[in-house]
């Protein structure tokens, strides 16, 4: 019993595409929400949000970054995971607003199709920033050109589309006075304050997508607190999007390495495992 | 029951309490009188007939015995190890008053484990009703509720928003006094009833309330999950939990097995606990058998710690410091939690409770600091919200706990809760008391129609 695989692609640079079969979650998901996985019976629940759905089929995104998103990209299409659980959290805050800006940075892009789908459906102007590192590590432009009016792409490197941040093209479209009704940040912790200190003078509503350490993902566990205008909040039944402009960026980031050590032993124990048996690691 | 040594204890996480062995469960059951009027079954949430099932231990019918007290309980083996049985049927014993009470639990407990051993028979099924319940938490009241409305002939469906069936059974109570084993075995019996188990579908979102309404009537067994914080100065360093976290990370997530299990937990190597219940003292017993020196922090005085009086016992044989009239005011460190500050409390009037309420005591010298690098936080949990702040037109009360009348039912018709949802926190067999009510209740509304 698991939930199947039915299509796994590197799509950048140690970044990985899955769409498991899980009518369960597809049913009700919205975008801003997400699935918690467990790849099997010793794995860890983590959360990764949900990039989009069809049909029956849901897909995650992710970056192979420590030994569970690591082990998970060594799966390929037919294999199984254990468990997905979701949709979780609050869907995003939907509705006319006008010129609204989604801007996605490294594997947060990911979030952005399905937001950016039903934010046109509901009859928004959207324009797509989004910024990785260098070209190899740039994913789902195509997609996206499709559902947004203006896509504008940068690296930090200048080998694709603009040479910069996300946050100077947010800035400079502000600066020139264009009417940005609504602002969605997804990304790195670090990304997301400084992206989101553009829009502060100019008090545009602005959201980002917070990323702490979940273990239930249903509110039973209080690992995933993050302090929001000063009160203590969960991001996985209060969020996980909140008002940018209250988030205690400095205390998220800081618990977001609590395990930084446990972390390194976990990988390095599945790479050195993974050398001695040729790589094929399938339960 | 024999008990091992507390050094030798916390060096795993095997079960502390050995039962007893088939000669003593004879020679237990032989010291009950049979009373005409037995008080006992009066004190069982569930009114297991024990005079019954202890008459056939002493006639060595353990299979009899077992399936008097599975008329009732299906979950023998789970409230033979932690119900507490002093306040309940062995409180209500007459053997009490002059000696000690039967041990009835422990009885129970013997009878269930030999049963499992033995293979489990399950209760008789009524002929399919074509009627369909949704039963939303498998924790013991979620379980109790579809295996009662499974026996009625009822198509029950649970949805469990865990990889795990069990609530706290599974999560929260540790391996040491609940081994997941049995935990597995009691709720393999539901599945055999042929209810269905659906995990990874949480409630109001896999789910939504308008699809659980398709049903032709729905049980809330959804618990307290809600973890309560203090609300002091740096309860969010690294190294603060709740017991709710510390507790999933280790008894669900296995993570005292890390690395061979995924998930991490701070181990620590002082452990501030604070609180002074069951929950605390779990959490404690866990953090000893993961090697670290622990301090339990407590309000009130030692008289006063609401958790069993066998739990305390055991915390301070496996070498728990108890730190009474204290409480916590700060949390120091940072990332990293590096001490807690906390302040003498002094007992002034009676509360409403009629217990003297703490008080902290006034100047520096009631101030007092320890080093830790843990903390866990046992303050209590509240109505889990997730599922019920859906539910449009349900009444709740002033801590969030569903409000149902004397059979189970909310105020939205079809919809009936029990267990921690509706009672607050409480306990496993009051749990299943509640939910057992209201299964009855759904059995007759459905039978209305
Ligand atoms: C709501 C939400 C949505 C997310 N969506 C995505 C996504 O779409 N794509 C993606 O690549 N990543 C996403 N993440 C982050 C992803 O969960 C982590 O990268 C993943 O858990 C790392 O696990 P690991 O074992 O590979 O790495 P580890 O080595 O265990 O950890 C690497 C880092 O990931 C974070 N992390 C570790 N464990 C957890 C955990 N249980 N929960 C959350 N964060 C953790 C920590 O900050 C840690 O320092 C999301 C996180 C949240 C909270
Ligand atoms: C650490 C600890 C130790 C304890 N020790 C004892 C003891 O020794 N003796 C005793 O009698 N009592 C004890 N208790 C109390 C006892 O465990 C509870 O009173 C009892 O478990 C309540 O049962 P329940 O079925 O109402 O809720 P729970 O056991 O909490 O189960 C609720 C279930 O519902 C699920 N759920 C919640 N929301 C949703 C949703 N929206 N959709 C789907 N599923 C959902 C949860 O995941 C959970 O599995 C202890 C409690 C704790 C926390
Ligand atoms: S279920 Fe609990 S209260 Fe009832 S008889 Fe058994 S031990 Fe006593
Ligand atoms: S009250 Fe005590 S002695 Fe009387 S029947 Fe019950 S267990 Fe036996
Ligand atoms: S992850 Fe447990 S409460 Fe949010």
């Amino acid at each position: 019993m698991g939930y199947k695989i039915e299509k796994a692609t590197e799509i950048a640079d140690n970044i990985f595409e899955f769409w498991i079969n899980a009518p369960h979650i597809t049913k009700n998901a919205r975008a801003g929400q997400f699935v918690v996985i467990r790849i099997n019976d010793s794995g860890e629940r983590i959360p990764l949000t949900i990039s989009e759905t069809d049909g029956s089929l849901v897909r995650i995104v992710f970056m192979a970054v420590g030994k569970t998103t690591t082990y998970l990209s060594t799966l390929k299409s037919g294999d199984e995971i254990r468990d997905i659980a979701g949709p979780l959290g609050h869907p995003s805050e939907m509705g006319n607003f006008g010129n609204c800006v989604v801007i996605g940075g490294g594997v947060g892009i990911a979030c952005l199709p399905i937001l950016a789908r039903e934010l046109k459906a509901a009859g928004n102007n959207v324009t797509g920033i989004i910024g990785a590192r260098n070209e190899s590590l740039l994913l789902l432009k195509d997609e996206l050109a499709t559902h947004c009016d203006e896509l504008v792409v940068c690296t930090d490197d200048g080998s694709y589309g603009f040479h910069g941040f996300p946050a100077d093209i947010l800035k400079k479209k502000l600066s020139d006075g264009e009417k940005i009704d609504c602002v969605w940040i997804i990304g790195p912790g670090i990304m997301m304050k400084i992206t989101s200190m553009a829009t502060i003078p100019y008090k545009v509503k602005t959201y980002v997508s917070l990323n702490p350490i979940m273990v239930d993902g249903t509110g039973m566990c209080g690992s995933c607190r993050v302090t929001i205008g000063g009160e203590t909040k969960f991001a996985c039944v209060d969020g996980p999007e909140f008002d940018a402009h209250l988030v205690d960026w400095d205390e998220l980031m800081s618990r977001q390495r609590t395990y930084t050590a446990q972390e390194k032993e976990s990988l390095k124990l599945f790479q050195d495992h993974q050398c001695s048996c040729g790589g094929d690691h399938h339960d | 029951m024999t008990k091992r040594a507390g050094d030798e204890r916390i060096a795993d996480f095997n079960e502390v309490n050995e039962g007893i062995s088939e000669q003593n469960a004879v020679l237990e059951a032989l010291r009950c009188m049979d009373c005409v009027r037995p008080q006992c079954t009066k004190g069982c949430p569930v009114n297991i007939d024990i005079s019954a099932f202890i008459r056939a231990i002493a006639e060595e019918d353990f299979k009899g015995a077992a399936a008097i007290i599975k008329k009732d309980n299906m979950l023998p083996a789970i409230c033979g190890r932690v119900c507490p049985q002093e306040n309940q049927c062995e409180g209500l014993c007459v053997l009490g008053k002059k000696e000690k009470p039967v041990r009835i639990g422990a009885l129970e407990r013997f009878v269930a484990d030999r049963e499992r051993e033995a293979g489990m028979t399950l209760p008789e099924i009524m002929s399919p009703t074509g009627k369909r319940v949704a039963v939303v938490g498998s924790g013991p009241a979620g379980i109790t509720a579809a295996a009662e409305l499974a026996r009625y002939g009822h198509s029950v469906t649970v949805f469990e928003s865990l990889h795990e069936a069990g609530g706290v059974l599974t999560y929260g109570i540790p391996e040491f006094r609940l081994p997941k084993e049995i935990v597995k075995a009691e709720i393999e019996q539901i599945l055999d009833m042929g209810v269905e188990l659906k995990l990874n579908h949480i409630a109001g979102r896999t789910v939504s309330v308008e699809e659980l309404l398709e049903f032709d009537a729905v049980f809330l067994g959804t618990g307290a999950g809600l973890p309560s914080f203090m609300g002091i100065e740096g309860e969010n360093l690294s190294g603060v939990y709740s017991a709710n976290e510390f507790l999933t990370r280790v008894n669900l997530m296995h993570a005292n097995a890390f690395p061979e299990y995924d998930t991490p937990v701070m181990k620590g190597s002082r452990v501030a606990v604070v609180g002074g219940g069951n929950v605390a003292m779990d959490s404690a017993r866990v953090s000893r058998r993961m090697g670290a020196e622990v301090y339990l922090i407590y309000r009130r005085r030692e008289e006063d710690l609401p958790a069993r009086e066998e739990e305390v016992h055991n915390a301070i044989e496996e070498g728990v410091e108890f730190i009474c009239c204290a409480n916590p005011v700060k949390i120091l460190g940072g990332p990293a939690v590096t001490g807690i500050e906390c302040v003498r409390m002094e007992m002034c009037d009676l509360d409403e409770s009629g217990r003297p309420c703490p008080v902290p005591m006034k100047g520096d010298e009631a101030v007092f600091t320890l080093d830790v690098d843990v903390v866990i936080e046992a303050i209590g949990q509240s109505p889990n919200p997730l599922l019920v702040s859906l539910i449009e037109g349900l009444e709740r009360g002033r801590r969030g706990n569903v409000i149902v009348d004397e059979h189970g039912l909310t105020s939205v018709d079809r919809i009936y809760a029990g267990g921690d949802i509706a009672t607050g926190a409480a306990t496993v067999i009051e749990a299943m008391g509640t939910a057992r009510k209201a299964a009855v209740s759904i059995n007759e509304m459905l039978m209305k129609k």
